[in-house]
């Protein structure tokens, strides 16, 4: 199986698509994700196979793909919510930090504290925004100051200023930006390490859109983002690096693969797979 | 690259240790709950089949109870007086449960159906005793107890019944269904009852032989109506006839052992219709879905 | 190339009077179905009412109070049923709420997906065993079990507390009436439980469980909050299940007339006391009182009844989220 080796330039070179992005050095970027031959079947499909790649800390990595690739499968790998899939079996080693969350005796409950996850719709409790934000907390025992806590977690979330007066309101009465980005404060106040966000803003309008996005690069600052998206222009301006998913087809199975893995620039601008450029310029998928 | 060295653990400790022993309590709680159920149904079960093995013979099907109440009588009458009480009552409650069922799904406006339903579901909850004491009210007093008006008290205790699962069917009919037909020119009518009707027949007659099911164990409603009798087999439905729950509950109440082993034997015949008939009802919901392609 | 005859219909025959009359009678037979049932109902209450209007007339509501029971003195009072009735019912749901909700949990989010439709069905059939024969069981086999074993053991431990007093040597009173209205209630409140909580929309679980929530604090912090008032309402229907129950709580509890604290002691509730006396009333007085019971009965039932339909159709917290 071919490593992929991250070739990332130091410098950045003229690309319209690009915000600001900062180049992981070699020397400095930590690894948060080893994850090596990774395979998910369901029952007797294989949704997908041989995945290996690493993620880096406070870095911004998107999976992009056609539908159906296994992007979502992947993503669910990291935090262990494939485990709630009866007949799920999964392969392959997901090193976190250096230990495998699939290990013996690793409890997922601990696992998914620590990485967080958003989901595509908007899942809010049915409680006040402020216990959908304190619930996590609570249950997991950090009741102390609390309110500061719910405080910073809507701040962190830009959501604050919105829904400061009307905190006991039901958390399903804002609009659906307004109910990720509660769902994005419920998950950063229990003070995770990774954010796994799967298509988040892919239920939202351009304008909720572009409010998650720039939320995701004030986010990367404290947490490491992994993200799924359909949305390849997305994934241009938000990603640092990009992963592209594609299916392998042959006459029994289609299967989910990890096609070409390296900074968002060079996978949109000079992608070293065939079939990588034929999906970002649209020939296919 | 540099990577994090471990400073924590994935593995429980401290807290988490304790939830999730509190997390393997409450599974188990649940597991025991439901166990007591499947229990108490199983302790149920085993009572009713080993007393009533005593009392069961030939006898105890072909003749009729002992006149002056001692050892060699049987229960003829009461099956044969039950079969006919919820015969009628079926009768009764099916052809007009489905009638509101069709008015509910087809024609009623909203300002309609919410009423109506609201009194169906009340109608289900009225206590059965109830529904006895005004059978007998319109039907008994002035007159004598009848097998009829046994199975007028029971029809009520169906007619939600019957409603509510041929109101169900209905509304799995595909609307493609109906548009079709209507489309087609066919009138309202027509489409009802040759296209709608027959689709929905095997979830209707699942419907009423549950409804049956419940019917023939029901005792507060024949009370009032059907509990004075005379023991011996009898088709004359414009008197009381003897029933298999009145028979139990009457011998359930006598320092009698021979009566209590009749009793038993009775309730048995009552569990196993009752069994055959959810059983012939679950089948028949099987091959009716079959049917319409799920 | 052949035209088109200019005498060839072009529109559609107008629906003949065949149809149109099939149309209407259709509509009017199945309107008048439905109206006979808002009927019929109207006729229960009002036939009711007025078969225990001279018991009413005669009484008032001093009826309501008087907890006497006396069909040589010709003094009848309801209180003592009422009690029996109040009684009867909440122990039964008290023991019955916690299992039930515990088994539609278990049924729902807990078991191992084989076991799960097989559990089920056997728990719903416990709600198809007739009443007659759960009383028969109860008077034959639970009663006797009780008075010697539960009955005396509470007795001896908790005896300092009035609601245990002396068993009952039969097996026949409260205590049993409650447990055997228990076993009915449970199978309903759980399958209605079972329904509510399938129907939390699973993105809601996982929200919670993704926030590194255990199973039962998923539970106790998503599912049983969003369905409280489906809960509510299941327990409200098995009360009035428990309350409208004549034939197995007259097998079972004795019998008696007075109010007593002890709950192994003889009782009755309304609604078997109506069915117990049925045949033997010695007086015209007594038989009109029984009618009052079941006018009484009836309102009870009907309000239990309209409580549960109105709780169910008005607050439910899942509205925005589904």
């Amino acid at each position: 199986m071919t490593t992929h080796n991250v070739t990332i330039p130091v410098e950045v070179g003229p690309v319209e698509i690009a915000q600001e992005r900062r180049a992981p050095a070699p020397a400095q970027r930590e690894v948060v994700f080893d994850i090596r031959d990774l395979a998910v079947n369901y029952g007797p499909t294989t949704a997908i196979s041989g995945v290996t790649l690493e993620i880096y800390k406070n870095y911004i990595t998107a999976m992009i793909g056609p539908s159906g690739c296994g992007k979502s499968t992947f993503i669910r790998c990291l935090n262990r919510m494939n485990d709630l899939v009866p007949g799920a079996t999964i392969d392959g080693q997901v090193l976190y930090q250096g230990q495998d969350i699939y290990g013996d005796g690793v409890d997922p409950v601990e696992v998914r504290r620590r990485i967080g996850m958003v989901f595509q719709r908007a899942n809010p409790f049915p409680k006040s925004i402020y216990d959908n934000v304190a619930w996590g907390p609570r249950v997991l025992g950090m009741k102390k100051d609390l309110d500061e806590r719910v405080e910073k977690a809507l701040t962190g979330a830009a959501l604050w200023n919105e829904v400061k007066d009307r905190l006991k309101k039901s958390g399903l009465s804002l609009s659906g930006g307004q109910q990720q980005r509660l769902c994005i404060a419920r998950a950063i106040a229990i003070e995770p390490d990774v954010l796994l966000l799967d298509e988040p803003a892919s239920a939202l309008d351009p304008i909720a859109t572009t409010a998650i996005e720039e939320l995701m690069h004030e986010l990367k600052k404290e947490y490491t983002l992994v993200i799924v998206t359909h949305n390849m222009q997305q994934a241009a301006r938000v990603a640092d690096l990009t992963a592209f998913f594609s299916l392998e087809v042959t006459e029994s199975k289609r299967t989910g693969v990890l096609v070409e893995y390296d900074s968002t620039d060079k996978i949109f601008t000079n992608p070293a797979e065939k079939r990588t450029e034929d999906y970002v310029t649209g020939r296919f998928g | 690259m540099s990577t994090l060295s471990p400073e924590f653990s994935l593995r429980p400790t401290g807290r988490l240790r304790r939830r999730r022993i509190v997390n393997k309590i409450m599974e188990g709680v649940g597991t025991l709950a439901a166990l007591l159920a499947v229990a108490v149904l199983g302790l149920v079960i085993v009572s009713v089949a080993v007393r009533a093995a005593p009392a069961i013979s030939l006898d105890f099907f072909t003749k009729p109870p002992n006149i002056f109440g001692g050892p060699g009588g049987g229960i003829s009458s009461a099956i044969v007086g039950s079969i006919l009480i919820v015969g009628m009552a079926t009768a009764l409650a099916l052809p007009l449960g489905v009638l509101i069922a069709i008015y509910l799904t087809e024609f009623a406006p909203r300002a309609v159906a919410v009423p109506v339903q609201l009194v169906l579901d009340i109608l289900n909850g009225l206590p059965t005793i109830v529904t006895g004491i005004f059978v007998y009210g319109i039907l008994v007093i002035g007159h004598t107890q009848s097998a009829y008006a046994g199975a007028v008290a029971l029809a009520i205790v169906m007619l939600p019944l019957v409603a509510r699962a041929a109101q169900e069917t209905l509304l799995l009919v595909p609307s493609a269904l109906r548009e079709g037909a209507l489309a087609l020119g066919v009138s309202r009518w027509r489409t009802v009852l040759g296209v709608i009707l027959p689709t929905t027949l095997g979830g209707i007659l699942t419907g009423g032989v549950l409804a049956m099911a419940r019917a023939a164990g029901e005792t507060a409603p024949l009370l009032f109506t059907s509990s004075i009798f005379n023991p011996a087999v009898s088709t004359d439905v414009s008197h009381a006839l003897p029933n298999i729950p009145v028979l139990i509950f009457t011998y359930s109440e006598q320092p009698d052992q021979v009566l209590h082993e009749q009793a038993w034997g009775a309730a048995l015949v009552l569990m196993a219709f009752v069994l055959v008939a959810s059983l012939s009802a679950k089948a028949l919901l099987a091959r009716s879905q079959r049917k319409l392609g799920r | 190339m052949a035209s088109i005859p200019s005498d060839y219909p072009v529109t559609h025959p107008r629906r003949g009077l065949g149809d149109r009359l099939g149309d209407h009678g259709l509509k009017a037979i199945t309107l008048a179905a439905a109206l006979a049932a808002v009927v019929l109902l109207g006729a229960i209450v009002w036939k009711v009412m007025e078969l225990a209007w001279p018991a009413i007339s005669y009484y008032g509501l001093s009826f309501l109070t008087s907890d006497t029971w006396d069909p040589v003195r010709k003094e009848f009072g309801a209180l003592s049923f009422i009690y029996g009735t109040v009684i009867s019912s909440f122990l039964a749901l008290l023991i019955a709420t916690p299992l039930a909700v515990a088994i539609a949990l278990w049924l729902s989010e807990l078991a191992p997906r084989g076991v799960r439709g097989v559990i089920g069905s056997l728990v719903e059939m416990l709600a198809a065993i007739p009443s007659v024969v759960l009383g028969l069981w109860g008077i034959l086999v639970l009663g006797p079990y009780l008075s010697h074993t539960l009955e005396p053991w509470l007795h001896d431990h908790l005896g300092f507390l009035p609601i245990f007093g002396p068993p009952s040597s039969t097996g026949t009173g409260m205590f049993t009436a409650a447990l055997i209205l228990t076993i009915m209630v449970v199978p309903i409140v759980a399958s209605i439980c079972r329904e509510l909580f399938l129907q939390v929309p699973s993105e809601l679980e996982e929200g919670a469980l993704a926030l590194g929530a255990t199973r039962w604090e998923m539970i106790r912090g998503v599912i049983l909050p969003a369905t409280r008032t489906g809960i509510a309402a299941a327990v409200i229907l098995g009360l009035g299940r428990a309350l409208g129950e004549a034939i197995a709580v007259t097998q079972v509890i004795g019998g008696g007339t007075k109010i007593t604290r002890n709950i192994f002691g003889p009782s009755d509730t309304i609604a078997s006391k109506i069915a117990s006396s049925y045949q033997g009333a010695a007086s015209g007085l007594e038989a009109a009182s029984l009618l009052y019971l079941a006018a009484i009965l009836l309102v009870i039932g009907l309000l239990t009844n309209f409580v549960a339909q109105i709780v169910v159709r008005r607050f439910d917290p899942l509205r925005g989220a589904r």
